[in-house]
C-alpha cells in the first residue's frame, strides 16, 4: 500500500463527497428552478468524482468504494474543513463554491502531470465536466458582487467567512511532503495558491473588491482531521436509511 | 449479409441470429438503447471501446459519458442481461474504462439523427456558453440558453423565441 497516495486520495474524494452532498441539500429550496437543477446536476457530477477517487482507493485498500464513502467516521475524513460547514445563505454558497472549484481546476489541471496514470486519466475527464461548474459559479460571484445592494453585502460577509478556512483547503495534510516527493501531486501548497490568485484576484478587480490578502499560514484543519459537529451531522444522514437496514437494496 | 432465425427470435428480452458470436454480440449492443434517450443505441453514442470474445467468454470496455451517469449501472445490467442470452455466451464482464474520456465527438452521424428525432439538439462544436443550437421542433435560429444544466448530466436548456418551446440540446463534452 503506498501510504502517500492513500492519504492524498482521501482528500480528493472526501472534498468531491462533501462538497457534491452540501450542493445536493439545495434541491427544491434553491432561489430559481434553474438553479436547482444547475445544483443537483453540479452535485451529481462531483459525487461521480468522488466515486472514482473511492475506487481507487478500495482498490489501494482492497476495501469497497461504499465503505470508503460511508463507513469512516469523522475523525478519518481529510475534506477541507469548509465544505463541511452548513450551506448558509445562497452567496455563501456561491462564494464557498466559486472558491473551490477554482481551487479544484488548479488541482485537477496539476494532476495531469501525476506520476499516478489514473489520477492523469480521471483529471482529464473531470476537466471537462468542471468548466461547466467553473462558469457557473464565477458567472454568479461575479453577479452578486456587481449588483450591489444586500446582494454584495452578503456576499462580502460570506468572502469575509470562508477566508481563514482557504488554507486548510491548499493544505496538502501531514504527508505532504511524501506526496510531492512522489510525483503524485507535483505542486505544493504555495505554488498551488499562486496559480488559484492568478485566476480569482482579477475578478476581484473587475468588480472593485479589495483583495483581503494571502490566507495561507501552514496550517490545516480539515486535512489533518480536524473537522466539526457539521460533518458529523452530515456522516449520520447519509447512513439514515442504511443504518436502517443494511441489507436494504435500491 | 446477415440473416436472422425468424422475426420471432428477436424482440427486447434478447438477440438471436444466425451470425457468428462476435457479429450477434455487436449486433445485440447495436440494440442496448441509452437509457435515458431510448432512440440512441450505446455503440451510436460512441460508449462502446472494445468487445473480447473467446470461447464465449466476453470482455466489453465502455466508457461512461459523464462520470456521475447513474445511468451506468442500468447499462452494466442491461448489456450483461442482454449478451447472456445469446446462444454460446458464457460470461460477460462489463468494465467502464477511463483510458480515454468520452467526447461528443465520439457519437455517430445516425445516432445525432436520432438524437435530434427524440427532441434534443447535436451538441455544438466547442465549449461555449453562448453557442446555440437550432430549434428542434421549428429549426428556427431564433434559440437562446436558458440553462447550461439540464435532466440529465449531459443535456442543456435551450428557448426558441420562434415558436415559443423550451428544447434540450446534449452539452459539448
Amino acid at each position: 500500500m503506498n501510504t502517500a497516495l492513500v492519504a492524498f486520495l482521501y482528500q480528493l474524494a472526501d472534498d468531491e463527497w462533501i462538497a457534491g452532498h452540501r450542493q445536493s441539500e439545495w434541491l427544491g429550496l434553491a432561489p430559481d428552478l434553474e438553479e436547482d437543477i444547475a445544483f443537483s446536476s453540479i452535485a451529481q457530477d462531483e459525487v461521480g468524482h468522488a466515486n472514482y477517487f473511492y475506487g481507487l482507493l478500495a482498490n489501494e485498500l482492497q476495501t469497497t468504494a461504499d465503505h470508503e464513502a460511508f463507513e469512516r467516521p469523522a475523525a478519518e475524513r481529510r475534506n477541507a474543513y469548509m465544505l463541511e460547514l452548513p450551506n448558509g445563505d445562497w452567496a455563501y454558497t456561491i462564494v464557498r463554491s466559486y472558491f473551490y472549484n477554482m481551487f479544484e481546476q488548479v488541482r485537477l489541471q496539476t494532476l495531469l502531470e501525476s506520476k499516478i496514470v489514473a489520477l492523469r486519466q480521471g483529471a482529464d475527464k473531470m476537466l471537462r465536466e468542471e468548466r461547466y461548474h467553473t462558469l457557473h459559479m464565477q458567472t454568479w460571484f461575479e453577479r452578486l458582487l456587481i449588483v450591489g445592494g444586500v446582494a454584495k453585502a452578503k456576499t462580502v460577509r460570506a468572502i469575509c467567512e470562508l477566508w481563514p478556512y482557504l488554507d486548510d483547503l491548499f493544505s496538502l495534510g501531514e504527508d505532504e511532503s511524501d506526496i510531492i516527493a512522489q510525483g503524485i501531486f507535483t505542486k505544493t501548497p504555495a505554488e498551488t495558491y499562486a496559480i488559484w490568485e492568478g485566476i480569482v484576484r482579477p475578478l476581484f478587480i473587475r468588480v472593485g473588491y479589495e483583495w483581503p490578502g494571502n490566507p495561507l499560514q501552514g496550517q490545516s484543519l480539515g486535512r489533518s482531521g480536524h473537522h466539526s459537529k457539521h460533518l458529523d451531522n452530515i456522516l449520520s444522514t447519509m447512513v439514515e436509511v442504511s443504518g436502517t437496514d443494511v441489507h436494504a437494496t435500491w | 449479409m446477415l440473416n436472422r432465425v425468424d422475426d420471432q427470435n428477436h424482440n427486447d428480452e434478447g438477440c438471436k441470429w444466425t451470425e457468428t458470436l462476435d457479429e450477434q454480440i455487436v449486433r445485440c449492443l447495436q440494440e442496448i438503447k441509452d437509457p435515458e434517450m431510448p432512440t440512441i443505441s450505446l455503440i451510436e453514442l460512441g460508449m462502446v471501446h472494445q468487445v473480447h470474445q473467446e470461447n464465449g467468454h466476453v470482455e466489453i470496455d465502455l466508457i461512461p459519458t459523464f462520470m456521475g451517469c447513474p445511468a451506468l449501472d442500468f447499462i452494466r445490467r442491461d448489456v450483461e442481461t442482454k449478451l447472456a442470452k445469446i446462444d454460446g455466451v458464457r460470461t460477460v464482464t462489463v468494465r467502464f474504462i477511463m483510458d480515454i474520456p468520452w467526447t461528443t465527438d465520439r457519437m455517430s452521424e445516425q445516432g445525432l439523427l436520432q438524437l435530434h428525432q427524440f427532441g434534443i439538439a447535436a451538441p455544438p462544436a466547442e465549449f461555449s456558453s453562448a453557442t446555440v443550437p437550432h430549434c428542434v421542433y421549428c429549426g428556427s435560429e431564433q434559440t437562446h440558453v436558458v440553462s447550461l444544466f439540464g435532466p440529465t448530466a449531459c443535456r442543456a436548456i435551450y428557448y426558441c423565441t420562434h415558436c415559443k418551446q423550451p428544447f434540450e440540446g446534449m452539452k459539448f463534452v
